[in-house]
């Protein structure tokens, strides 16, 4: 019997439709892991090029002249205290500014227009924003080139990062809570207050997190606003060594030395640079990694 | 006991009545917080222009947009010349070399994870992706100079490694996060009902991604491609560090023969990046860098309001 004139065999048509299908299939996979696969490569040989300076010494020890020996403190200590000094100006801001476009905000123009522009703020390339840094923060406001100006300009840039996040953890909380508590009376800031943010805390804290993760890889924005190659900091004293910068000190940051170590210095040995890159990409992704547990944890306890 | 849980409720109560009678204020404070995003975009274009104004009305923009010759410091006697053209050739170049292997790979692994991804691969991938985007435009710099660009010089001895295409793969690699989430939203959004009904019609799944998901989802994928675009533009630290840096207009010659893949290029931003901190505040060249930022400026804010309707369009559309 021919298989087309029976109704459950594929006929040859469906089964070229079915092959396709496969090849088809085949082919997006193959897409998806060509995107990831070499950048895993590229990862652990990172790692394994860095392997030979990787130490507790090399965390701890400040760089040597140029940076071809010694470690890394002072940048990291650097990139500590810029995301610091931005997420203390950024994180109330933002989740002010989250608080605002979804429980405030009227439905018309002027809040289209805001939405418009945390769009337009998250899309305004990195090194206009530090061009932005200079013009606002080191010249006009007199700051100079300091560790404020640039997280000022951080700060300015990853706005949008805490405002998405915060819009989108308010909205998550179903309208019968806050229905329900001015039901009893509370007035619209209490049920924000009592009901709306206690509920929403940890998808604000995924998009600080983010924050964190976008201002210590940032090198751009900071180039002209306040990071240095070398900056001279006697680190004997055990609170120079954990606070090495003032507010309105130039600072070394973990990226921008990434880029002076493999660009700018001849003679630099491979696994000093090998060693920067793999501590920013392990700091980086270890704190995306938070992110992603927490929202996952978050998934599997929500109530509603 | 007891006492110590009624003194910290009571301290609780106060607290509370504080920030109850403070409700007029939280409001002056919320309402700024939310309109500061409309100032801090005014005044980026202000302190932008303002920083340029001086040289604006003086610009040869025949010269800037035509003209392959950036001599901010010619030899004594001459005067400068600001032709931006290799500079906006090397933008271009890199934002559509980069996309052209960014879009097809970006797409399919959205169409992947969104159609044809279950479960826990599902997951996996999507989490895979979400790290992806957070590696940081310097480590693409960082692997572009460092690992890629010696990978290349052996496969094109005659050639450095740190040229186009080096820039176009490391700013390919970072676009394609967001062209993968921005292009699996715009699958979600399309209704289940209409893969059902293709289903119910005897269609395969493959047949439902190119007939029924794409004509349903063209402008969601329109938008992530601009959203691309964007990111490329204005790609910093990857570009300066793999692009090589010099300003290089291929002749019509190396187009057809691709030679021009492995020339150096000089994007926008990394001429800004690599000047800026050599001038002076306030000299013409210091200006022209600004009259770059402007244009950059233009291009992303463009760009991002466009996709943005877009997106707003469809989402509107299809509920």
């Amino acid at each position: 019997m021919e298989a087309a004139d029976h109704p459950f065999v594929a006929s040859v048509h469906e089964q070229r439709k079915l092959f396709k299908e496969k090849i088809a299939r085949a082919l997006m996979l193959s897409a998806a892991l060509a995107l990831i696969v070499p950048v895993l490569v590229i990862i652990a040989y990172i790692f394994h090029e860095a392997s030979p300076v990787l130490s507790f010494s090399y965390v701890w020890d400040d760089p040597g002249p140029l940076g071809k020996s010694g470690g890394i403190w002072l940048p990291l200590m650097g990139t500590f205290y810029l995301v610091l000094t931005s997420l203390a100006i950024v994180a109330p801001l933002g989740i002010l500014a989250g608080i605002y476009l979804n429980e405030y905000a009227p439905d018309n123009w002027l809040t289209r227009a805001i939405g418009m522009a945390v769009t337009s703020l998250a899309g305004v390339p990195s090194i206009v924003h530090a061009l932005f840094g200079v013009g606002a923060f080191v010249l006009t406001l007199k700051m100079g080139e300091s560790l404020l100006a640039a997280a000022c300009t951080i700060a300015v840039m990853t706005i949008p990062v805490i405002v998405t996040a915060t819009r989108e953890a308010l909205g998550a909380v179903p309208m019968s809570f806050r229905e329900a508590c001015w039901n009893m009376g509370a007035t619209k800031w209490q049920t924000i207050r009592t009901i709306v943010l206690p509920n929403s805390v940890s998808g604000i804290l995924t998009g600080v997190i983010l924050e964190v993760s976008r201002a210590a890889g940032e090198t751009a924005p900071i180039l002209f606003t306040g990071a240095a190659a070398v900056v001279a900091v006697n680190t004997e004293s055990i609170d120079r060594k954990l606070v090495p910068y003032d507010l309105d000190d130039k600072f070394m940051a973990l990226s921008y030395h990434l880029h002076v170590v493999a660009e700018k210095i001849s003679g630099m040995p491979e696994e000093m640079k090998f060693g920067t890159a793999a501590v920013l990409i392990a700091l980086i992704l270890t704190v995306n990694s938070v992110s992603i547990a927490l929202r996952g944890w978050l998934r599997s306890r929500k109530k509603w | 006991m007891a006492d110590g849980k009624k003194s910290s409720s009571s301290f609780r109560a106060l607290g509370s009545r504080f920030l109850d009678g403070a409700e007029p204020l939280i409001r002056v404070v919320i309402y700024a917080s939310g309109w500061s995003s409309i100032l801090f975009v005014g005044a980026i274009f202000f302190f932008i222009f303002k920083e340029a104004a001086p040289i604006l009305p003086s610009v040869n923009w025949g010269e800037f947009f035509f003209e392959n010759r950036w001599l901010p410091n010619p030899a004594i006697g001459n005067k400068p010349v600001y032709g931006a053209a290799g500079i906006l050739y090397g933008t271009l170049a890199i934002t559509v070399v980069s996309m052209v292997f960014a879009m097809p790979f970006g797409l399919a692994a959205a169409i992947y994870i969104s159609e044809f991804a279950k479960g826990k691969v599902k997951e996996t991938l999507k989490v895979l992706i979400e790290l992806l985007a957070a590696i940081p435009s310097i480590i693409w710099g960082f692997i572009g100079l460092v690992v890629m660009g010696p990978i290349l010089h052996k496969i094109f001895p005659e050639h450095t490694g740190v040229n186009l295409l080096n820039a176009s793969l490391m700013v390919g690699f970072m676009a394609i996060p967001l062209i993968v989430s921005i292009s699996e939203d715009a699958l979600r959004a399309v209704p289940d009902s209409y893969r059902e009904a293709a289903l119910a019609l005897g269609a395969s799944k493959w047949e439902v991604v190119y007939r029924v998901l794409f004509p349903a989802a063209k402008n969601g994928l329109l938008a992530a491609a601009m959203l691309g675009v964007g990111r490329a533009v204005g790609e910093t630290m990857a570009v300066w560090m793999a692009s090589g840096g010099t300003e290089n207009i291929p002749t019509a010659n190396e187009v057809f023969n691709f030679s021009f893949l492995l020339d150096r290029v000089k994007a926008m931003t990394a001429t800004i990046a690599s000047e800026m901190p050599d001038v002076a505040h306030g000299d013409e060249h210091y200006q022209m860098l600004f009259v770059i930022g402007i244009v950059l400026l233009c291009i992303s804010v463009f760009i991002n309001v466009v996709s943005d309707l877009v997106i707003k369009g469809v989402k509107k559309k299809l509920s």
